[in-house]
């Protein structure tokens, strides 16, 4: 390929609960500035591959480079990593006791120590982005699930990570609130923020990734360009999978 | 020289009548559990009717206990009666009336609590098969209500035994007024005794309410549902 | 039953400055309470070593013991030992001792009601347990809390009555009291009765009003 290094290298990646195997030696790289869709039936483990990306699972074997620095160690800092790579999840947690900047604000102030004008600032700018600068004051309840979810993003945007995770970020809202959390997604892919994004949105995962990941019962099945995934499958796996959602 | 306190508490029959002032306590608290259960099952039953005045009737004389404290309505029952109309009644007995009308307000509040609790289909369908309204209490309702009623009533006895503490206040004789009379007796020659003579009786009231409360809780987890 | 109107105008300043005692001795009681049975339970959700341990002899201890006992203990079996603490304070240390056990219970709930999703969400954005406790997991447990503090503020309030075993001057050894003197059993008690009411069912109305408007502002996420 183009023979960048990459940012992100996982090797053998495996994880138990109890017997049950829930990723069966996961090998992945990714690329700077790459947009990887994970797709694949409901429970393969991808939201559980996401999750051991961000130190929120315990692992069992392989491992994970960042930088070419291994995270599965004792010393480890999850909490230093996970400034580095940002996730927002489906339920779009919002803190409901603070107001949207004040979620927006919490870990770049406390966690981060960055200086207050030069966040809000930012945070302001995102906001804008997202076109929800008015909103900086409301609290979580006072908005729709789609705005919720946009809020969550620029939460997770403000800490300045390196890599972004999305675990299907748009499965509980509405249809009509998709579009806009999708669109916000899109424009970062074409900033070049490199993103790993599990979802069950076809068409969007052909528009906005470079490549397609299939998993399959804890594994990777297939991975391809994304063009030549939603034309061309190899595995048959990956064709029936397609299939079914184009019905 | 605090061991001289702890020896009176062993000395001649002091702990035999700690112990026999505690069975009046126990004796006041088994009696008005008794009598709280069985009419605050039949108060509790008549409370999930639909009407309006017996159900505002029945809160009243619920919120009537809890919003006066237990002391206040054994002083109210102790002095007043006695004093407006030509009737004695011994301290124990006024125990008796408040603890038993108490218990039987809240019985009541956790027996209709689980009753309106229950599915309504259960009710439907117990009528769709001909049962008649007794027959449906007794097969259906009951049944699956006891199971939700027994933790929370476990609990009120125990507090209904905590709060058997209040009897000395109104002069029954008994554990911690026994006690009283030990020290009184006692305090000249060994002045530590006040100390063991309470930290006694508060043990034995742990004794008695800690694996009550611990009973309940394991219910409460057994059948969560 | 009757009355002597006029005795009761006339006691009326007594009762006055025991409803200001028995409030003062609440309020200061249960703002304790709640703050120790904060700590224990915050103490209990992290599972410190020997703490969590300390703090649940404690809670079965308080709980399971009368609070008349533990009064009698604090006020004339300590003396004996050596601890002398006027009654007041041993009123107030009594209604902590007792309450926060009650309050630990009530806030441990709220705390488990906290989702594990916002608790993760928190991690993910790399809060440390202390600011994870801080800015998410106390804020919302104490509104979940609410309706069981208030509960337990009305426990309290009544449990005030027991102080009349330790010679405190509230409500109800003020009557007592006044009884011993003038035999005036009926106007002594409904000014007892009065002097509960007149505190307890304003503050039993506004937790049931608070608890429904607590419920209304549900955190919608
Ligand atoms: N805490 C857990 N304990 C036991 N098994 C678990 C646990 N969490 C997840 N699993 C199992 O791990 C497997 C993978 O779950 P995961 O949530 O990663 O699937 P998924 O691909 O994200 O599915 P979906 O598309 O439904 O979100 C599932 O079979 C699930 O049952
Ligand atoms: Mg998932």
């Amino acid at each position: 390929m183009s023979g960048q290094i990459p940012i992100l290298k996982v090797k053998g990646l495996t994880k138990k609960y109890g017997e049950k195997i829930v990723l069966n030696g996961i090998d992945l790289e990714v690329e700077k500035g790459k947009v990887i869709a994970i797709l694949g039936p409901s429970g393969c483990g991808k939201s559980t591959f996401l999750r051991c990306l961000n130190g929120l699972e315990e692992v069992q074997g392989g491992d994970i480079l960042l930088d070419n620095e291994s995270l599965i160690n004792k010393s480890t800092k999850w909490r230093e990593v996970r400034q580095r790579i940002g996730m927002v999840f489906q339920s779009y947690d919002l803190f409901p006791n603070l107001t949207v900047m004040e979620n927006i604000l919490l870990s770049p102030l406390k966690v981060q120590k960055r200086n207050r004008s030069e966040v809000e600032a930012q945070a302001l700018e995102l906001l804008e982005r997202v076109g929800l600068a008015d909103r900086a004051n409301d609290y979580p309840r006072q908005l729709s699930g789609g705005q919720k979810q946009r809020i969550a993003i620029v939460r997770a945007l403000c800490i300045n990570p390196e890599i972004m995770l999305f675990d299907e970020v748009t499965a509980s809202l509405d249809p009509e609130m998709v579009r806009e959390v999708l669109d916000v997604i899109a424009q970062l892919a074409e900033q070049g923020m490199t993103m790993l994004i599990v979802t069950h949105e076809m068409n969007f995962a052909k528009l906005v990734a470079d490549e397609v990941i299939f998993m399959d019962k804890g594994n990777i099945h297939e991975q391809a360009p994304a063009e030549q995934f939603f034309t061309n499958p190899q595995t048959e796996r990956a064709q029936q999978f397609l299939n079914i959602l184009q019905f | 020289m605090l061991n001289s306190g702890i020896s009176v508490l062993f000395e001649g029959v002091n702990l035999e009548r700690l112990l026999l002032g505690l069975l009046v306590t126990l004796r006041v608290a088994l009696i008005a559990v008794v009598i709280s259960i069985v009419m605050g099952i039949l108060i509790g039953i008549i409370r999930t009717s639909k009407s309006k005045l017996v159900q505002i009737l029945f809160k009243l004389y619920l919120e009537l206990f809890r919003i006066i404290p237990i002391l206040v309505w054994l002083f109210v029952i102790y002095y007043v009666i006695p004093a407006n109309f030509d009737l004695n009644l011994s301290a124990e007995v006024v125990a008796l009336i408040v603890f038993s009308l108490w218990g039987a307000a809240e019985m009541s509040d956790i027996v209709r609590g689980a009753i309106i609790s229950l599915p309504k289909h259960q009710t439907e369908s117990s009528k769709a098969l001909g049962l008649s309204v007794s027959q449906m209490y007794r097969y259906v309702l009951i049944p699956q209500a006891t199971k939700r009623c027994i933790p929370p009533m476990i609990n009120l006895i125990t507090r209904m035994i905590k709060t058997t503490a209040l009897l000395t206040m109104i002069g029954v004789v008994e554990v911690i007024k026994v006690g009283q009379q030990i020290i009184e007796v006692n305090n000249l020659e060994h002045p530590t005794i006040s100390f063991w003579i309470y930290g006694f009786v508060f043990f034995l009231y742990f004794v008695i309410c800690f694996p009550l409360s611990r009973f309940s809780r394991k219910l409460e987890r057994k059948w969560a549902t | 039953m009757t009355f002597d109107w006029q005795y009761i105008v006339d006691v009326l300043p007594h009762y006055k400055t025991a409803l200001w005692l028995t409030l003062k001795l609440a309020t200061i009681g249960i703002a304790f309470a709640i703050i120790v049975g904060m700590i224990c339970s915050i103490i209990q959700y992290f599972k410190v070593k020997v703490l969590s341990q300390i703090v649940q002899v404690y809670l079965e201890v308080a709980r399971n013991t009368p609070l008349l006992i533990q009064l009698f203990f604090l006020y004339y079996g300590l003396p004996k030992i050596g601890i002398t603490l006027s009654g007041e304070l041993c009123g107030i240390i009594g209604l902590t001792f007792l309450g926060g056990s009650y309050m630990a219970e009530a806030f441990r709930a709220g705390m488990e009601a906290v989702t594990k999703s916002q608790i993760e969400t928190g991690k993910a954005i790399g809060l440390s347990n202390l600011q994870l406790m801080r800015y998410v997991i106390i804020p919302q447990a104490f509104s979940y809390s609410v309706p069981g503090f208030g509960a337990n503020c009305i426990f309290l309030l009544k449990e005030t009555s027991v102080f009349s075993g330790i010679a405190i001057l509230e409500l109800t050894n003020t009557t007592k009291n006044l009884m011993g003197i003038f035999y005036k059993t009926n106007e002594a008690l409904l000014m007892l009765v009065v002097g509960y009411l007149i505190i307890l069912l304003p503050l039993t109305l506004f937790l049931t009003w608070l608890e429904r408007r607590v419920r209304h502002a549900e955190f919608g996420n």
